[in-house]
């Protein structure tokens, strides 16, 4: 990945000095090998500041909306899974195209140092990765883990290493994490359970919820001007979950909002402090949605209508989506 | 010093819980450790550092009501919700999350008094438990905090298959008094070894020597000018985890929630300096944009905060920012921009 970081630093500078970028949009290293952080890049002498490794989960597609607002021509590295939100926010249009460059930057699947924790990693010094496997230092030993079971959740499923939009491709492709599973496993589990199992198991997953906000100013498909929760003539508070019936609408009217434009790309789940499982809860919409109307990828494409705004002669009646939930 | 052993533990955390309400970090429903209500079902989970939210929302819960309103016809009555009379035992206290109670007390107990928290503050007894295997993302030390001997009523240390506990307050020792036959006579020493191998731990990790006293320029204008904050808060997502985790913000706003047409709730809720109608008021939004709430945040924390309370930062280094910013933004990175920045 060091590499990758060196190819990124030449080509902000490039794009910076031939006058193609006005900045450039990536990840700065933090006080730790796992806390880079997305930054802005205008100046020449700062791009050596750049980095890349297996912690830059963060995918930088919506930051594009300030650079258009801004009319600032802005160079983007996207990795092949936040090319989709790119297309989405497109489509949505958030972002327009002359406003922004992108690179497609090469991901063998990012690392979660919260997985390493949980399995036992107090205190994490460095990590070092050797192919499949992650050597992990801490302040209390070294611990060895399996690259798989250290995998950010995100990236299990991982759409593979093309890009969906790209001006160029930096470096070689990566080989991404493979998923032979049903991804839809999850959802289907739930949908199987008794309505009250069901009932119990989203109200214990959303009364975790502490209405930070995080998963909707993460997601490349939640790009309103004003959300509706920040109205401050409702009765409710955006702001705390006042009661259940609240916290359960925010969550619910989220994910009807962004069915047929969520990308799948994970990041509310990922961001989440209190750990909700928010990327079910939208896994459920695409499976439906893939079921009704046809398979459908979000964002694979910034042109083609979701099928929830486009209208076919064989669309399935409510009726029939009545019955089918049984 | 006294102790107890682990296989007496439940012993004592049954004991405790009927002397008031026992809080104690457990794993949640939703696999999070954070304090809970105690019960025989439950198992304390005091080998996790931090529990995933701080333990301020003891005293300042995420959301409170006030009052109540009611109309009849003409007449309108008004219920005030009378503060909590529950005692609390909140076991398990690091000593971060107790510095944040003083610090908290410094804006709640003075005039006006908070009487909600104050009410909550004075029905908790405090017991602390000594850090031993302390996190890369912790500075307290940068904040003058002991982590090996936390404050509170009662200070306790997890050494082995033992729990030393140490009265220090007077309710501590009269409590200590109720619980005294289950707790037996124990030498310093081996809690001495655990303080000395914890520091020693300390010292190597990345933050060791992180003092934020030395990072912030002594130009408040400077500061509060400084080019700084548009760089960093570029990619802040203006999500409020940051304020919600932390021990010690304690913004809030107060609200209306109308029940039904004849009648009204007013609740106050944690407010948040990254929400967008943060200090919204009649005349409009004095801060209105993200960069402005940004600085606020840290400005307060790092200079508004101190100058008006003996010196003291509104942060306890209890890393909760470090690990939870889902961008990866936090106070250190901000302190220490602002120490290289050329232009405070």
């Amino acid at each position: 990945m060091q590499k990758i970081a060196e190819l990124m630093q030449a080509k902000a500078i490039e794009l910076l000095e031939s006058g193609k970028a006005e900045k450039v949009l990536a990840w700065r290293a933090g006080e730790f090998f796992y806390d880079n952080a997305p930054a802005a890049f205008s100046n020449v002498d700062a791009c050596k500041e750049i980095v890349y490794n297996e912690f830059c989960p963060a995918n930088l597609a919506k930051y594009l909306i300030e650079a258009t607002k801004q009319q600032k021509k802005t160079a983007v590295f996207l990795k092949p899974c936040d090319t989709y939100g790119v297309n989405q926010l497109l489509k949505d249009n958030r972002i327009k195209r002359e406003y922004f460059y992108a690179v497609g930057t090469p991901c063998s699947g990012m690392l979660d140092e919260k997985k390493m924790k949980a399995l036992g990693a107090k205190a994490i010094l460095a990590v070092t990765c050797e192919g499949d496997k992650i050597i992990v230092e801490t302040a209390y030993g070294t611990k060895e883990f399996a690259k798989e079971d250290v995998l950010l959740d995100k990236c299990i499923m991982c759409k593979g290493n093309k890009y969906k939009i790209a001006d160029e491709e930096l470096g070689e492709k990566l080989e991404t994490p493979k998923f032979t599973g049903d991804k839809f496993a999850a959802v289907k589990a739930i949908e199987a359970m008794p309505e009250e199992e069901r009932f119990a198991f989203w109200q214990a997953e959303l009364s975790k919820c502490i209405r930070c906000n995080a998963c909707r100013d993460i997601c490349p498909a939640c790009s309103c001007e004003q959300c509706i929760f920040d109205n401050q003539d409702a009765p409710v508070a955006g702001k705390a979950a006042a009661d259940d019936v609240e916290e359960q609408l925010f969550h619910l009217i989220r994910a009807y909002h962004v069915a047929g434009r969520c990308v799948g790309c994970g990041e509310c789940a990922r961001v989440c402090p209190q750990g909700v499982k928010l990327g079910l809860l939208n896994l459920k919409f695409i499976k439906d949605i893939n079921e009704f109307y046809g398979a459908y990828q979000a964002g694979a494409d910034a042109t083609t209508p979701s099928p929830l705004v486009s209208y076919k002669d064989n669309d399935p009646e409510a009726e029939e989506a009545l019955q089918r939930r049984g | 010093m006294l102790k107890i052993t682990l296989d007496n533990l439940p012993k004592l955390l049954a004991s405790l819980s009927e002397l008031g309400e026992l809080q104690v970090p457990c794993e949640n429903k939703g696999g999070k450790v954070d304090f809970e209500k105690w019960n025989v079902e439950k198992r304390p989970r005091f080998d996790i550092t931090l529990t995933s939210k701080s333990a301020k929302d003891l005293f300042f819960p995420q959301v409170e009501d006030l009052l109540a309103f009611k109309t009849e016809g003409k007449n309108l009555s008004i219920e005030q919700i009378p503060p909590s009379n529950k005692q609390v035992i909140l076991m398990g206290v690091r000593a971060c999350d107790i510095r944040s109670f003083e610090l908290l007390d410094k804006v709640f107990l003075k005039e006006p008094v908070d009487t909600y928290y104050k009410a909550r503050r004075e029905n908790t007894l405090i017991i602390g438990m000594a850090c031993s295997e302390p996190e890369e993302t912790c500075f307290c030390g940068s904040f003058g905090i002991n982590p090996t001997a936390p404050c509170g009523d009662v200070t306790t240390w997890l050494v082995g298959e033992e729990l030393y506990w140490q009265a220090n307050s007077e309710a501590g020792k009269e409590f200590t008094e109720k619980v005294a036959e289950l707790l037996e006579q124990a030498e310093a020493s081996q809690v001495e070894a655990q303080q000395a191998a914890t520091k020693a731990v300390l010292a190597q990790m990345p933050l060791a020597n992180f003092k934020v006293a030395a990072k912030i320029p002594q130009d408040e204008l400077k500061t509060f000018n400084s080019k700084i904050w548009e760089e960093i808060s570029a990619g802040c997502l203006s999500c409020c985890t940051c304020t919600y985790v932390c021990p010690t913000c304690h913004c809030y706003d107060i609200r209306d929630y109308a029940v039904s047409d004849n009648h009204t709730e007013r609740y106050r809720c944690w407010d948040s300096c990254m929400a967008s109608d943060f200090t919204k008021m009649a005349h409009g939004n004095p801060r209105k944009t993200k960069v402005e709430r940004f600085r606020q945040r840290y400005m307060h924390k790092l200079v508004y905060f101190p100058n008006n309370n003996e010196g003291n930062f509104a942060c306890v280094g209890c890393g909760r920012c470090l690990q939870k910013c889902p961008v990866n933004l936090n106070i250190v990175k901000v302190a220490k921009a602002l120490e290289v920045s050329e232009d405070v």
